[in-house]
């Protein structure tokens, strides 16, 4: 049941609005960090305040205006957008907490640009989950490169300017991909709402247009889903400060090409029709050779962001693979992956940014010892890592245990030993880091006198955040309902299995 | 009055045009104040019109009274009007903002100046509203004699560009005469309608298919078309800045018109895609020229004519609408006469208030404009995300709609065409939009040599001022084109539901 309602469109127009006034306080440090941190509480309050309704089945939806004749500029808060909209509106009130420790700590440059660009990225993230139809997804998906393309050449540098580059190179090139399948929708009059069984069961026996389609519409959310090849982005983007990479290459942006993967294959697609044609093969293989090809790659990186990209590289494609697979089981697993993820690895990232800010060390093989220093950090590092690992109780154990039952569901016992390997490497990228933290401290090595903890601002975050990894594989309903949504969603859609 | 709408829009502008330099000898900055007052008075008249044709239809003003085909007639239908009302409108706004800019660049020539601005203007706007076919070649010399005249007036740079701009442009008239001449031979009348019933009643005849060829000609190179574009670069580079803001966006958007008017109201519908392959050439030529163009625009250092090629590519994307002969097309290229007049403005400006404000025209001389002109900078990021077609601006739509056009034809190597189009345009403007916001981007980044990073020694940017922002009479109507490139990208739907449907 749909009900008319503004609060979808408040809770995308209050970060969009509200970063105005953010870039307009920056002569007042103070105020604009209140403004940032009222902000992004207002958004998750209206966001929640959508909760109810969505799990009783009372789906919001605010219809703003007409886009193009037919096709209404809509944002609605089905189970699926809900999911991603309160996982990154709540990522978003930690993250900038966080920020202020970090980018005072560093005494980084141009801060309200800084602040702006990111509520104007969550806004544009919001927009993403909450969109109604592919052309509304369309606009908010562009939008969201144009916003964090400032983020990504924050510092400046000519690394930073050739990352920006990359940046908007891969994701534009998507975003017009997917454009091209949306004009094509639109020139054949397909309404596109999104809709639970998919929208082009008018196209089914016409096996070339729905490749076509196909290829056009997932090959420009696999983008910012970083599947390879199309992946060297991601790792180039971590020359942005640290809480960018946290919450909008770990959550926002990242989760937006996988959540729109979710919204092109199961709302648009639809189960039966890709079922037929066959087309998921090619992207769960893809997917699952993603998995394991950055996982290997992730051993390599001595750099702990890099590592850490490229190990979000994999555990994007886990979650892929496990929409690819077009079952209940598998898509519950993708979606609580998608939050399991989020909590895990933003944890994992704001612990580097507050190693950086307090050691200036930047590689795994520099942190030796590091435990000893900072040990509420590098204990939230530890239970991030576990959970990536998926050992349980961990949240990633429950995601990998649904993706790995709608595997053997599948019939398709090979991808189960593809997400096995993956934690196996997952274990084998983290774990070393934790060893080498709390166990060794070479002799040649000094630290330069007692560095401690960061900030308050910066362990609190992350230790929530990695405590959440923890309490989520327990008990995932806390409190935002993500496994009702998630088996709603799959309920919904892949019932038909 | 309202019967009296289509003559209103462009007769003021023409006799007021031979008052103004009188004026000027008087008091040189009673001038601009005449000249402000005409075009607002025509642009009042315009959106006048608008509104009436969209309440009542269109309408038809005979001049002197004398019937068609006799007679003068002239036509205000729903896309004369919208596109009456953008011309007017973005010459407004640019007029007023460049008034100081033209004190500077125009010394004792102001009356001058500004009578050749409403002449150019009341040739434009009447080759909008007329429905003859030798009024329409009238009209079009009338303004390109103005634009030549305009052009010659930027100095030893823009005399060379006027000429070549001037025998190029003559040489188009002339091609679009001769083509009139050749449909009179055939049907013995000049009025639009006329000939659209003639050549509906009888067979095609290789004497009229040559005419269409000959006007096509002619029009395409009053709207750059590649491969006869050769004369806008210079012609937009070398003339003052006052006067290159003004043409920019809206002169090749008049010759844009002209050449969607034959196909509306002159040849029979299907005649130029059946009898004479036009449709298809302008296709062709269009998709050429929107890579062309951008590829071009990449490679210049001077903003100004960077912003001149990237006319070019956008030209040739109105032209693929043009050509594909459906009313889907028709609705595409007329959105994108506004969107790229709106664009282009925002962007002209921008580089005005730059040049104006800094003396900086090279991209490199830009490194740190973000920071010292913040508002002008910020519009012209806003033009330039609208070029490269971010939701939810203008841009996006033309895109949008162009695309959907296209794809009714199957043509998918329009959409192609498209879509990589707006990868390219990102390409040369995000070159600019980098040097303007990141201060601390070495010379070497994108190979520019040592000498054009001298200019941007030279320039006047001093490195350590706070603002270097124009003034109010700039900014406002700079952050109001800026503005309306994301309004009209917004609601988009009004415009193409009341205006542009019905009209084609």
């Amino acid at each position: 049941m749909i009900e008319s309602s503004p609060l979808p469109a408040l809770a995308v127009a209050v970060p969009l609005i509200g970063a105005a006034l953010v870039a307009a306080l920056g002569s007042m440090p103070n105020v604009r960090e209140c403004v940032s941190i009222a902000l992004a509480l207002a958004t998750l309050g209206l966001v929640v305040s959508m909760l109810p309704g969505t799990t009783d089945g009372r789906v919001a939806e605010a219809t703003l205006l007409e886009l193009s004749p037919g096709i209404n500029l809509a944002l609605r808060a089905d189970a699926a957008g809900m999911l991603f909209a309160t996982l990154a509106s709540f990522l978003w009130v930690l993250t900038t907490v966080y920020s202020i420790g970090y980018m005072r700590g560093l005494e980084e440059q141009k801060q309200s640009r800084f602040y702006a660009a990111f509520a104007l990225s969550v806004g544009a993230a919001l927009g993403v989950a909450l969109a109604a139809n592919l052309l509304t997804f369309v606009l908010f998906y562009e939008l969201l490169t144009l916003f964090t393309y400032p983020l990504v050449i924050h510092r400046e540098s000519d690394e930073a300017i050739r990352a920006g580059r990359k940046y908007l190179l891969y994701t534009l090139s998507g975003g017009l991909a997917l454009l091209g399948g949306t004009v094509w929708l639109a020139q054949m009059g397909i309404d596109t709402t999104f809709s639970e069984g998919g929208v082009l069961g008018s196209l089914t026996g016409r096996d070339g247009t729905v490749w076509a389609l196909f290829v056009l519409l997932a090959g420009g959310v696999i983008v910012k889903a970083a599947v390879m090849p199309l992946h060297s982005w991601l790792p180039a983007a971590m020359v942005a400060p640290t809480p960018v990479s946290a919450l909008l290459h770990a959550v926002a942006v990242v989760k937006a090409g996988v959540f729109g993967v979710v919204r092109v294959l199961i709302f648009v697609f639809g189960v039966d029709l890709l079922r037929d044609t066959g087309a998921w093969q090619v992207l769960a293989i893809g997917a699952a050779a993603t998995v394991v090809l950055a996982s290997l790659l992730a051993l390599r990186h001595d750099n702990l962001k890099r590592r850490l990209a490229y190990s979000t590289v994999s555990h994007l494609s886990y979650i892929v693979l496990g929409v690819a697979l077009l079952g209940p089981l598998a898509l519950t697993g993708a979606l609580l992956h998608l939050v399991g993820h989020g909590v895990t690895k933003i944890t994992l990232f704001f612990c580097a940014g507050a190693i950086h800010v307090r050691t200036h060390r930047e590689n795994v093989s520099e942190l030796d010892g590091i435990g000893k220093q900072m040990p509420v950090t590098m204990g939230a590092f530890a239970l991030a890592s576990l959970s990536m690992a998926g050992i349980p109780p961990f949240v990633l154990f429950a995601s990998k245990w649904y993706l790995g039952a709608g595997a053997v569901d599948a019939s398709a016992i090979a991808f189960l030993f593809v997400y096995i390997a993956g934690g196996v490497l997952s274990a084998g990228y983290l774990f070393p880091i934790v060893a080498r933290a709390f166990w060794r401290s070479s002799p040649s090595f000094t630290w330069s006198g007692w560095h401690g903890e960061a900030s308050l601002k910066m362990v609190a975050p992350l230790l929530v955040t990695g405590l959440l990894a923890l309490v989520w594989g327990i008990a995932p309903n806390l409190p935002f309902s993500f496994f009702s949504l998630a088996t709603q969603v799959a309920n919904g859609t892949g019932g038909g299995a | 009055m309202a019967d009296q709408l289509p003559a209103l829009i462009p007769v003021p502008l023409l006799v007021l045009s031979i008052l103004a330099p009188m004026v000027g000898l008087w008091r040189q900055k009673l001038a601009f104040w005449l000249a402000i007052a005409t075009i607002a008075f025509s642009t009042a008249m315009s959106g006048w019109a608008l509104a009436h044709v969209i309440a009542h239809g269109p309408m038809t003003y005979k001049f002197g009274g004398w019937e068609p085909p006799i007679g003068i007639e002239y036509v205000v239908d729903h896309v004369a009007a919208f596109v009456s009302l953008i011309v007017m409108a973005v010459a407004l706004a640019v007029v007023v903002a460049t008034r100081r800019m033209a004190e500077q660049e125009m010394q004792g020539r102001q009356g001058l100046y500004y009578s050749l601005v409403l002449l150019l203007l009341g040739g434009l706007t009447g080759m909008v509203v007329t429905a003859d076919l030798f009024n329409l070649f009238v009209f079009l010399e009338i303004s390109s004699l103005a634009g030549y005249a305009l052009v010659f007036l930027g100095g030893r740079k823009g005399m060379l560009a006027a000429y070549r701009y001037l025998i190029l442009g003559t040489l188009g008239g002339a091609f679009y005469l001769l083509g009139v001449a050749f449909l009179y031979f055939g049907t013995g009348t000049l009025n639009m309608a006329d000939t659209l019933a003639i050549l509906s009643a009888s067979e095609a005849t290789t004497a009229i298919s040559a005419g269409a060829v000959f006007i096509f000609i002619g029009l395409g190179l009053k709207m750059a078309l590649v491969p006869l574009h050769l004369w806008l670069p210079d012609a937009y580079t070398f003339s003052p800045s006052s006067v290159n803001t003004l043409i920019a966006p809206i002169m090749t958007k008049v010759g844009a018109y002209a050449m969607l008017r034959m196909f509306l109201s002159v040849f029979p519908d299907g005649y130029l895609v059946d009898e004479v392959p036009i449709g298809q050439a302008l296709v062709v030529l269009g998709a050429i020229g929107v890579v062309f163009g951008a590829a071009a625009a990449f490679r210049q250092q001077d903003i100004r004519r960077l912003l001149a090629y990237s006319s070019v590519s956008q030209l040739a994307f109105i032209a693929i609408g043009i050509g594909l002969a459906t009313p889907a097309g028709f609705v595409a290229a007329l959105l994108h006469i506004m969107n790229h007049a709106l664009m282009k403005g925002t962007l002209f400006l921008a580089v005005m208030a730059v040049r104006m404000q800094t003396g900086a025209t090279e991209v490199p001389a830009l490194t740190g404009l973000g920071r010292r002109l913040p508002i002008t900078t910020a519009a012209f990021t806003v033009g330039a995300i609208a070029m490269v077609g971010i939701p939810p601006t203008a841009g996006f739509f033309s895109k949008w709609y162009l695309s959907i056009a296209a794809l009714e034809q199957d043509l998918w190597v329009i959409l192609a065409v498209v879509l990589i189009s707006s990868l390219l345009s990102a390409a040369y403007l995000f070159r600019v939009l980098e040097r303007a916001y990141l201060v601390h981007s070495p010379a070497d980044m994108d190979g520019t040599n040592d000498e054009l990073e001298g200019e941007a020694r030279r320039s006047r940017i001093p490195l350590l001022s706070t603002t270097w922002e124009p003034k109010i009479d700039v900014l406002l109507p700079l952050v109001l084109l800026a503005a309306s490139t994301i309004l009209l990208g917004v609601f988009n739907v009004a415009v193409v539901r009341h205006v542009l449907e019905p009209g084609t």
